[in-house]
């Protein structure tokens, strides 16, 4: 038996090497994604997203507790930065994941961000379908939300879980664009601090101004303590009202499409960027001389290169 | 902190496929600075380091490994329990078919028992004083190249 069907029969370690082989994006990847791809789309993911030191990683804790008592598989991809200097990274966010190491059916899978644009949304989203393929009923993901290709992942996900913490500044950090437009749910961690009830009201009056409409989805803040486990129920709580909110109508099947949209453009922009870096080097070398000394525009160049 | 020669200033092209290095302190000691230490360095010389912390069990360990799907174990120890737990850690790695993966030791481990530690399969032991570089340049050269059958 092949690595694909090792991994399909809950063989860990070759889930595992295909993970990796997913992850670097090249040709096997590829192939592998194609051969799982029709097995997908049973997964809820849910994006958790959030500055350094938030707590996303103790709060996912706190939620594969909360899938598990369900019953659910659950797969964390957690992403970390790469030095943009050595391309190397340190991964850490598994020290607040070990409660759940003993349990067959929890797989913790760290990532480097590895520089790409659009090459991280490209390999977590292809990531996640390999944990969709391998029977994971929920599929946590974990960025810090900062910069625009982590944002580009709260795209490709069903529920995006945005976490908050008080002592990050006042009011009016809730009227600045990002955070506020990309969260389907807000939770404000570490709502045992001083400030935490403040934060809360601010963010909720914020939401308030959204436009009234029927039929869109209301982001809600929800408090939580990941370090006390308070607040929990009412984050699964959110969570299942958000599937509900889902399951209605079509609702579902217009995100899929926004989600496969999502994911193609992504994919593109991965791609341009590797035939960028990869392609006829003294080529592309020669070009920017050319465009350099105006013997001919960038764009004229950019159409040799994508000829 | 000097913690590896020839910094570079200029952003570097990352390659496909970084080497990736678990680093785990099994055991009761609760110091972990030279893991630390090594942990940024590694990550300095372009690997992908995953650090879980203090207190790691075997089982811990080579689920850690096998689920990160790393290239190199470091292991890290300062307790004086190496020769306890090393065998534990190699049979654990074993029976999750980690078999390929390179294992490599520091910490406070007398002489005298690194011939026994080798014959586990650890392939070295970095002691005191070893510089960061040796031990990056021993893992590139020694890290497993991984071929599958899809």
């Amino acid at each position: 038996m092949g690595l694909v069907d090792r991994a399909l029969a809950g063989d860990a370690r070759a889930l595992s090497r295909i993970l990796t082989i997913v992850e670097s994006r090249g040709e096997p990847g590829r192939e592998v994604v194609d051969r799982l791809y029709p097995k997908t789309g049973s997964a809820q993911r849910l994006g958790i997203t959030g500055p350094p030191g938030a707590g996303k990683s103790s709060l996912i804790s706190r939620l594969i507790g909360s899938f598990r008592e369900r019953g659910h598989r659950v797969a964390v991809i957690a992403v970390d930065p790469s030095s943009r200097f050595s391309g190397g990274a340190t991964l850490g966010d598994r020290i607040r994941l070990l409660s759940h190491f003993d349990d067959p059916d929890v797989f913790v899978r760290s990532m480097a961000s590895r520089g790409q644009r659009g090459g991280l949304s490209a390999a977590t989203v292809e990531v996640a379908h390999v944990f969709d393929a391998a029977d994971f009923d929920t599929i946590l993901i974990e960025t810090l939300g900062v910069g625009q290709d982590e944002i580009d992942v709260t795209r490709v996900v069903h529920t995006s879980i945005m976490i908050q913490v008080p002592g990050l500044g006042d009011a009016v950090q809730t009227l600045k664009a990002g955070f506020l437009e990309v969260g389907d749910l807000i939770a404000v961690n570490k709502s045992d601090l001083p400030g935490a009830n403040i934060l809360v009201r601010d963010l909720r009056a914020m939401l308030a101004l959204n436009p009234m409409q029927i039929d869109v989805w209301h982001p809600e803040v929800v408090p939580v303590s990941a370090e006390t486990g308070a607040g929990i129920p009412s984050l699964m709580d959110a969570i299942d009202k958000r599937t509900s909110y889902l399951e209605h109508g079509d609702r579902l099947s217009e995100l899929r499409r926004n989600i496969a949209r999502a994911e193609i453009e992504l994919l593109v922009r991965a791609e341009l960027e590797r035939v960028l870096n990869t392609g006829d080097m003294a080529r592309n070398a020669q070009l920017v001389d050319d465009v350099a000394n105006r013997r001919i525009s960038a764009g004229a160049a950019v159409a040799q290169i994508l000829k | 902190m000097d913690v590896n020669a020839e910094p570079t200033s200029q952003p570097q092209s990352i390659p496909a496929q970084p080497i990736r290095m678990l680093i785990a302190k099994p055991g009761l000691d609760g110091h972990d600075r030279g893991a630390r230490v090594l942990a940024r360095a590694m990550r300095d010389a372009g690997f992908e380091v995953i650090y879980t912390g203090l207190f790691q069990t075997p089982e811990m360990i080579a689920t850690a490994a096998q689920q990160e799907d790393v290239d190199v174990v470091g292991l890290s120890i300062l307790s004086g329990a190496h020769m306890a737990l090393f065998p534990q850690i190699m049979t654990e790695l074993k029976s999750r078919g980690l078999d390929d993966v390179l294992v490599v030791a520091g910490g406070t481990i007398p002489d005298e028992d690194v011939e026994q530690i080798r014959a586990l399969g650890i392939s070295a032991v970095f002691g005191p004083g070893t510089s960061l570089r040796t031990i990056s340049e021993f893992i590139r050269a020694n890290a497993p190249v991984r071929r599958d059958d899809l």
